[in-house]
């Protein structure tokens, strides 16, 4: 079963323990600066959104990428940047629409989220279950069933 | 490690800005933050001088696991000598500026002298400068953080500011870092706008690193941040309700200071508390907290998020509050509510946001608030002293118009922004002042919770709940129960509680941790980040070490025994309701003993024994 990150912004209170979890098992240091996932905070709206690679099947950043430095771990799905192949050219920086794919220039290679071999430490360390590695294929479970809930007062109560 | 071993000395007279090694020898005595800096505070200020002349120190300060990962570890303080009480103060705030100072590589900044012209010190990361100002001075801190934010065009910058209030002398303006969170007691944001200095902007992106043992330190971490997920406070009371969890506990059992502590019960209290926010209002169907939120690393996340009534009287037409906003806690809710008999829930919320805004102390002010109520009710302020203001008990419109005059400091406002004590002398009634050392009080009242009288009269910053929690013992029974209205054990109690809250308050840890951690869960996470065996024990003498420091830079300052007193209707007016009902605060069964079991003479003295034996020369 092929596994994704699932974000819910609404569980998310802004603590960044999920930015220096990944900064720690990334770059060995504390820092969300360094981090690959994002945590945004639109205060007026009193609202907190991690953010980060989602994993595309066909991802632009790997179509982009002009020396074939982008590959996809066939189990996990993620698209994994080779180091010794990346050349620092940026192209995938611009070609990905969301953002999630970036120049490092202490090492001068891109850096992004790769799952962390199946077990993403963002998970581990969120405290609010805002960030959950669950089945790819069910994503929407929670959203499906509380709009199940509002069609059936009573089945609501036991779900 | 974990120390980033850097500090930067910020001279605001000549301009000069400079990093220097940080005292490793210190650090290993006094650990970090509050400790370490009020160390470097006690070297280089006479504690003799005035607080806003350029002869004071404004130090700001990470403890070492400010910026790790350890929970709650997003701490930082600012300490510098008082205006409002004259001793030591020592202000911690969360948010995220502490972690970002962290990030750009350092320990502390310490500023020295008065700059001649208005500036703001921009920090990123080894690189640091102070720009000129003149265009935010009048501003407010809100204001101030979106124009620096528009200058450097950097979203990832940390702000701390001061507002209005502070220009104008209001002795007990806050620093306020993200918008919403301050190192709010005891004026240190009047300090810092006497040195001209009217922000501090933040942007690090180096990171902590050299951890003593990484490996242990994460294991630490997981373990410790499980036990405040399973504890009833920090798991569930604090994130759902907040610290306003407290409001009708305190409430019920008599311990809720009233119309200026003339009562111990308030009959309003269900309208403002936690369980109030959660309510939907009749205007919008929405509730008034939209919902929790964390600070830096903190995986408990008590911090509230809230909106005004858009229909509700103070922002009905200014749509610029109609936004959320950093929410009540239990201190404003208490002080700006229950103290002023002030029940409506949104009226308190939006002077909430106004103390964030401008940066006032909402504990200060609510407490000033309900004296200046009660010499108007009394006829000791007239309509002519407050402006035409009708200061009653239980007016929101009063509380509306004086906290916007007193966070600009204009009006009336200006007479409120001395403080209780002072307000209270000029207008006669010096007796009507809920103040220890100068310092207003908070949300308990030693009549219903014995402890927290011993608690405020020997704060080190004037009084204070947050020097040691009693409440924590003789309420919610944490780390274990004693009668909140006997004082047998308090003194040990107390002492227990203030040096192990001296040793949080110097790692860079929140001390809301301790309602499920001791010290226990917090050293291992210390030892394994940072050089040194740090043991339990080593904490508890490190604290104590601390306590008596701070106790006799206040002694050098010219506070004494007399000093360590409660404001006369607690010691002599007894409760009228509630579990404590006919009780007073017996603050004089507990003192003596007190100073005994501190080591200290019977006039409240460290002996030279004492001093000493924590190595305090």
């Amino acid at each position: 079963m092929q596994k994704s990150l699932n974000i819910d912004p609404d569980k998310c209170t802004g603590c960044r323990q999920c930015e220096m979890a990944c900064s720690f098992e990334k770059e060995g240091v504390f820092n969300p600066s360094r981090s690959r996932i994002q945590v945004f905070e639109f205060h007026h709206e009193g609202r907190f959104v991690p953010y980060t690679c989602t994993q595309c099947s066909e991802a632009w950043c790997m179509k982009a990428c002009p020396v074939d430095a982008i590959r996809t771990d066939g189990g996990l799905g993620a698209k994994l940047v080779n180091d010794d192949l990346c050349v620092g050219c940026k192209v995938c920086t611009i070609a990905c629409p969301f953002g999630t794919i970036n120049y490092v220039p202490d090492t001068g290679k891109v850096a992004k989220c790769d799952l962390c071999d199946g077990a993403p430490k963002c998970v581990e360390a969120c405290p609010t279950d805002a960030i959950t590695f669950i089945d790819a294929a069910a994503t929407g479970m929670d959203r499906m069933r509380k709009w199940a809930a509002t069609n059936n007062p009573a089945s609501a109560q036991n779900a | 490690m974990t120390w980033s071993r850097k500090i930067l000395r910020v001279n605001l007279t000549t301009g000069v800005i400079a990093p220097e090694p940080l005292k490793m020898d210190w650090a290993q005595k006094y650990l970090g933050q509050r400790g370490l800096a009020s160390r470097y505070l006690c070297e280089e200020v006479d504690p003799q001088v005035d607080a806003l002349s350029p002869e004071n120190k404004l130090i700001m300060a990470n403890g070492p696991l400010t910026g790790t990962m350890a929970a709650t570890g997003g701490r930082y303080a600012v300490v510098t000598k008082s205006p409002l009480t004259g001793a030591i103060a020592c202000s911690n705030s969360g948010g995220f500026i502490g972690a970002e100072l962290r990030n750009a590589g350092w320990d502390m900044v310490i500023f020295e002298g008065r700059s001649d012209k208005p500036v703001y010190l921009h920090i990123e990361d080894d690189k640091a400068e102070l720009l000129d100002a003149a265009d935010l001075w009048g501003t407010s801190v809100w204001a101030t953080d979106e124009a620096i934010r528009q200058r450097h065009q950097d979203p990832r910058l940390r702000i701390a500011a001061v507002g209005r209030s502070a220009e104008q002398g209001c002795l007990y303006s806050a620093i306020v870092n993200d918008l919403h969170r301050a190192a709010g007691r005891s004026g240190v944001g009047t300090v810092m706008a006497s040195k001209n200095l009217k922000a501090v902007a933040v942007r690090g992106s180096l990171g902590v690193s050299g951890l003593k043992d990484p490996q242990r330190f994460m294991k630490e971490v997981a373990i410790q941040k499980q036990v405040l997920a399973e504890n009833a406070v920090t798991g569930q009371g604090l994130p759902t309700y907040g610290t306003q969890v407290l409001m009708n506990v305190i409430n019920e059992m008599g311990a809720m200071p009233t119309r200026n502590a003339s009562q111990v019960q308030f009959e309003s209290a269900h309208s403002i508390s936690g369980e109030a926010m959660h309510e939907p209002r009749e205007s919008d169907g929405k509730p008034n907290l939209t919902r929790n939120a964390g600070c830096f690393g903190c995986t408990i996340a008590c911090g509230r998020i809230s909106t005004v009534d858009q229909t509700h009287f103070s922002i009905k037409n200014k749509p610029e509050y109609w936004g959320n906003t950093g929410g009540l806690e239990y201190e404003a809710a208490w002080s700006m509510g229950s103290d002023t008999a002030i029940d409506d829930l949104d009226a308190v919320t939006y002077a909430n946001a106004i103390c964030n805004e401008d940066g006032i102390d909402p504990i200060s002010f609510g407490a000033t608030l309900a004296a200046a109520m009660e010499m108007f009710e009394a006829g000791d302020l007239t309509l002519e002293d407050t402006g035409g203001i009708e200061l009653r008990f239980g007016s929101a419109e009063a509380l509306v118009k004086t906290v916007e005059l007193t966070a600009r400091g204009v009006g009336f406002g200006k007479e409120l922004g001395l403080g209780s004590r002072r307000l209270c002398e000029k207008y006669g009634r010096p007796e009507l002042s809920m103040t220890v050392k100068s310092q207003e009080f908070p949300a308990y009242d030693p009549r219903g919770i014995q402890g927290m009288g011993l608690t405020y009269a020997t704060s080190n910053r004037g009084a204070c709940h947050l020097r040691s929690y009693t409440v924590s013992s003789e309420v919610l029974g944490v780390p274990e129960k004693t009668d909140p209205l006997v004082t047998d054990g308090k003194p040990e109690l107390v002492m227990a509680f203030q040096d192990a809250t001296a040793a949080v308050d110097s790692s860079g840890l929140c001390v809301f941790t301790t309602f499920a951690w001791t010290l226990d869960n917090i050293a291992p996470q210390i030892d394994a980040a940072c050089e040194g065996d740090w043991s339990v024990e080593r904490l508890v003498e490190t604290g104590e070490r601390i306590w008596n420091m701070e106790r006799r830079f206040n002694l050098a300052a010219g506070l004494t025994a007399v000093d360590d007193t409660l404001p006369k209707r607690l010691l002599t007016e007894p409760a009228q309701t509630g579990p404590a009902k006919g009780m007073v605060a017996r603050l004089g069964d507990m003192l003596p003993q007190y100073y005994e079991i501190r080591g200290w003479s019977e006039d409240g003295v460290p002996t030279d024994e004492t001093c000493s034996r924590l190595g305090l020369s």
